[in-house]
């Protein structure tokens, strides 16, 4: 899996399945431009963590081995968590 | 994928570990255990994983297997533990921290990476190996029972951050039972401890597991974030 399309449909394929579990579902209809956590974003601390780990394990289905939450991520000043766009370029630049 | 229950058990080639994994066996579960040697049990339902649970990227791939063979992880019991007994001052740091790499590291690894896959259905059950030497304050155990204090920590913090995902976090804290992890220690400090509990004997294997099956079942929901010592320390 490497292109940029695949990884924002993963994301909302994980988000669409979350979305039943949160108060305030991801907007999916937006796209790679749904807010995810930060700023506009919809997700709460629990959500956040739901998120990240569903995606790393799709991921790893995929063949994909990738650590969403590390230091590296947690520190920018640009979060990549912002949206499921930053999130998939997030994945692209660090996936092995 | 099959109903039966997944039951992760580190440190299982010996010991405790290879009695709870017999037993969950016995019960029908399907079991994938992990130790540092080759294991010589053989079973259907059974897969092991060599490796040391201080390496984190090994562990990393072992629940990662697991789950995708296997669908899904019910239960981890965090056995993998080793001690050392030593005066504090003549304790080397290379010790110190090969304890902790095992005990605290081994456990928080597996740990994550089984909350990571337990948490998709909302259920699971994560129970870790503390010790009496914890409330005994064991003089000359020093790195192994302030490793094991990290255990009640961790099974603490965990149980609360899990909590919302269904995810239970418990430890059993034994007496010293026969295993390889006492053998080295003398007959007569052996003796001295068990002097301190209230119930002045070592504990058995059935004895330690009785008490995580009890962290391992359903009726067990609500039980989170303890750690039950036997022996009455």
């Amino acid at each position: 899996m490497t292109s940029r399309e695949q990884v924002v449909q993963l994301i909302l394929d994980v988000a669409s399945e979350l979305n039943a579990s949160l108060e305030t579902p991801i907007d999916i209809a937006r796209r790679e431009d749904a807010p995810l956590f930060g700023g506009q974003g919809v997700l709460d601390s629990f959500g956040f963590v739901s998120l990240i780990v569903a995606v790393e394990q799709a991921l790893d289905d995929a063949g994909v081995s990738v650590i969403l939450a590390d230091e590296r991520a947690l520190s920018q000043s640009a979060s990549p968590f912002r949206t499921v766009g930053s999130l998939a370029d997030y994945v692209l630049a660090h996936a092995s | 994928m099959s109903d039966a229950p997944v039951t992760v058990v580190t440190g299982s080639r010996k010991g405790i570990g290879r009695f709870l994994v017999e037993r969950y066996l016995e019960r029908g579960h399907i079991v994938a255990g992990c130790s540092r040697e080759e294991s010589d049990l053989r079973h259907e339902r059974y897969e092991h994983h060599r490796l040391s649970v201080a390496d984190e990227d090994a562990v990393v791939e072992m629940l990662s297997t697991v789950r995708k063979s296997a669908g899904r992880i019910d239960h981890l019991i965090n056995c993998a533990g080793i001690a050392s007994m030593n005066h504090a001052l003549l304790t080397p740091g290379a010790t110190f921290r090969a304890i902790y790499e095992t005990n605290v590291f081994g456990t928080f690894y597996a740990s994550r990476e089984a909350a990571k896959a337990m948490q998709r259905r909302r259920f699971g059950r994560i129970v870790n190996f503390s010790s009496v030497a914890v409330p005994l304050r064991l003089e000359g155990e020093a790195a192994y029972a302030s490793s094991k204090a990290a255990v009640v920590a961790l099974t603490e913090v965990m149980a609360r951050e899990l909590g919302a995902f269904g995810i239970t976090v418990n430890a059993v804290g034994p007496t010293p039972v026969d295993t390889d992890l006492i053998r080295g220690v003398p007959k007569d400090r052996m003796t001295k401890l068990v002097q301190r509990q209230a119930v002045t004997r070592m504990a058995t294997l059935e004895e330690v597991a009785a008490v995580v099956d009890f962290f391992l079942s359903p009726d067990a929901a609500l039980v989170t974030g303890q750690t039950l010592y036997l022996g009455g320390v």
